[in-house]
């Protein structure tokens, strides 16, 4: 009987640490390689070995060398530069993209959450008018009316990932609202201001973060789709999507030119979902118990 | 039958708060044709004199707590009146709502919910001296110790977070909390049913303490007969909503003249109960 106790105890103690190593191993690995391909992209211009627009006729589709371990492409551009530069613009979209939608789903979800009633019912009716419409179709109609380029194609992606951030905003902070705190913090005369940015904004924030880092895999994917379409950045601006497109045409002679930047995409999305799970397990650590 | 408003002879002139008629209903969610209303109040008089302590009893869905954020000023009621020191709350401006919010104070059941689990306990108790401007910066600092003290907790904890705290501290840090603007009236909606057995008695003596030294007078929501008629003057028992009994302590315990409240009473466990049967 006395043996029970300890058995029961060394179990929950054991579990625990385990599952939140494997978060913080997973948070950790995904913000290293984040970093890293955030670092290449901001000194893109000094890594690159090559000019990423210049084209050279006498290595048009070049196997990878070792003055282009990537080798180069059907105009005889250098691929590793042209990944390396690449990826700088992709990120950028997509980092972009979901920072500007974060920038007006938090406030607007905050509202929405908090104050309820016809400031929920009108900011969340706004709000699914968007949702309801195929996120790829919006996009390529921003795009037809304010012309393809990088930062339309962001604009796009922002607008599309709104109300999906909004809405997890709204219900974070309506949970967050419920509890005694609140209401502890408006007997204790804070304002409505106050208790929204003292109180409600840091304990909803979390769900919103670990939203976006997902949102931003998916936004790369998104911003690589519209280039690949022709539709986001245009030529001769290197993009992962652009490039994928390039490739496509020369798959068998020279599938380098396909592999490469295919592989910075996966390398990239990959991150910010490991990142995104890493985030959501540490801000969750009763959900990792299930 | 039931004696609703005043149990005792109360002079108006020692009257600190006095609900009157509070209504107020509920709708359950759901399809429009499946809502129903659920009276969470129902003509409510209640009041409470200077000083003293009044129990309000009733199981979970009574609208006891609905009376408390009523009274708060935290919920809106359909109907009815909540007078505070002379003033109807219902019809003060900003300004005014604030000065009364600052002399009636809420202490919450769940000392989980109740502190920001971000905000350090010190920061907590703190939040009405900055938000009401009580004293200099270095004032507040002084009275946030001093309030620790006041309720038993050693002053190092004030830079701790909630999450380091037990049940017990995290009540004892919701009194400081309530008692730093120096209000009139707290408001303890079950302060101690979330605790152990243990930690009830002695948050209910600090409790009782506190009143004593400072003159507070409160509004005690509790479920628990026991706990009530320990801290409490006079005692309003509320049933669906409708208070059913009020008047002094002694008088609802020994003499319960509605049978809602006798029920209640049968319900409070004996010290050393017969062993029976079935186990």
């Amino acid at each position: 009987m006395t043996a029970q106790a300890p058995l029961v105890a060394a179990t929950a103690v054991s579990h625990r640490p385990a599952k939140r190593r494997t978060s913080t191993r997973l948070l950790i690995s995904g913000a290293i390689v984040l970093g890293v391909l955030v670092l290449i992209a901001i000194a893109a211009p000094l890594i690159a070995p090559h000019d990423p627009e210049s084209v050279v006729v006498d290595e048009v589709l070049g196997a990878p060398s070792l003055a282009h371990p990537f080798g180069s492409d059907a105009l005889g551009r250098d691929v590793l530069s042209r990944v390396i530069y690449g990826l700088r613009t992709s990120l950028a979209v997509s980092i972009s993209a979901v920072l500007a939608s974060m920038i007006i789903a938090v406030p607007l979800g905050l509202l929405a959450g908090y104050f309820g009633r016809w400031v929920d019912t009108a900011i969340s009716r706004v709000l699914d008018m968007i949702l309801v419409l195929p996120a790829m179709l919006l996009a390529i109609t921003f795009i037809a009316i304010l012309g393809p380029g990088s930062v339309v194609a962001a604009i796009a992606i922002a607008v599309i990932y709104l109300p999906i951030l909004a809405r997890v905003m709204r219900t974070s902070a309506l949970i967050v609202t419920r509890n005694d705190y609140v209401a502890g913090a408006r007997a204790r005369g804070s304002s409505h201001f106050r208790v929204l940015i003292g109180h409600i904004a840091p304990n909803a924030l979390g769900p919103v973060i670990v939203q976006a880092s997902v949102l931003a895999a998916f936004a790369l994917q998104l911003e690589a789709g519209l280039s690949f379409l022709g539709l986001g950045t245009q030529p001769p601006t290197p993009s992962l999507g652009g490039m994928l497109s390039d490739g496509r045409d020369v798959l068998l002679q020279a599938p380098w030119v396909e592999i490469f930047p295919g592989l910075a995409i996966v390398v990239a999305v990959l991150c910010f979902t490991l990142l995104g799970e890493g985030l959501r397990r540490s801000f969750d650590p009763e959900g990792v118990a299930e | 039958m039931t004696d609703r408003g005043n149990g005792s002879a109360s002079s108006p002139g020692n009257q600190l708060l006095r609900v009157e008629g509070l209504s107020k209903t509920f709708y359950t969610g759901g399809p429009p044709w499946a809502r129903r209303r659920v009276h969470a109040l129902d003509d409510v008089s209640i009041t409470v004199e200077k000083g003293q302590t009044l129990g309000i009893v009733g199981e979970s869905g009574s609208g006891k707590s609905t009376l408390g954020r009523c009274i708060l000023g935290l919920t809106k009621p359909d109907s009815g009146r909540v007078v505070f020191d002379g003033q109807d709350i219902a019809g003060l401006g900003p300004r005014a709502l604030s000065s009364v919010r600052r002399r009636v104070q809420p202490v919450f059941q769940d000392p989980y919910g109740s502190l920001d689990p971000r905000w350090t306990v010190g920061r907590s108790v703190r939040e009405s001296l900055d938000s009401y401007r009580i004293g200099t910066p270095a004032d507040r600092d002084r009275r946030v110790l001093d309030l620790f003290d006041r309720v038993g907790l050693n002053p190092d904890f004030a830079s701790r977070l909630p999450g380091s705290l037990s049940g017990g501290q995290r009540q004892r840090v919701g009194i400081a909390a309530a008692l730093a603007s120096e209000p009139d009236l707290i408001i303890a909606d079950e302060p101690v049913s979330a605790l152990d057995v243990s930690v009830q008695a002695q948050i209910l003596n600090l409790f009782m303490d506190l009143q004593n030294d400072l003159g507070v007078a409160s509004v005690f929501i509790t479920h628990d007969l026991g706990v009530v008629e320990h801290v409490s003057d006079r005692i309003a028992v509320l049933y669906h909503g409708v208070v059913v009994e009020t008047g002094d302590v002694d008088q609802v315990m020994r003499r319960p003249t509605h049978d809602y409240t006798r029920t209640l009473l049968a319900a409070i466990p004996i010290a050393a109960p017969a062993p029976t049967p079935e186990n």
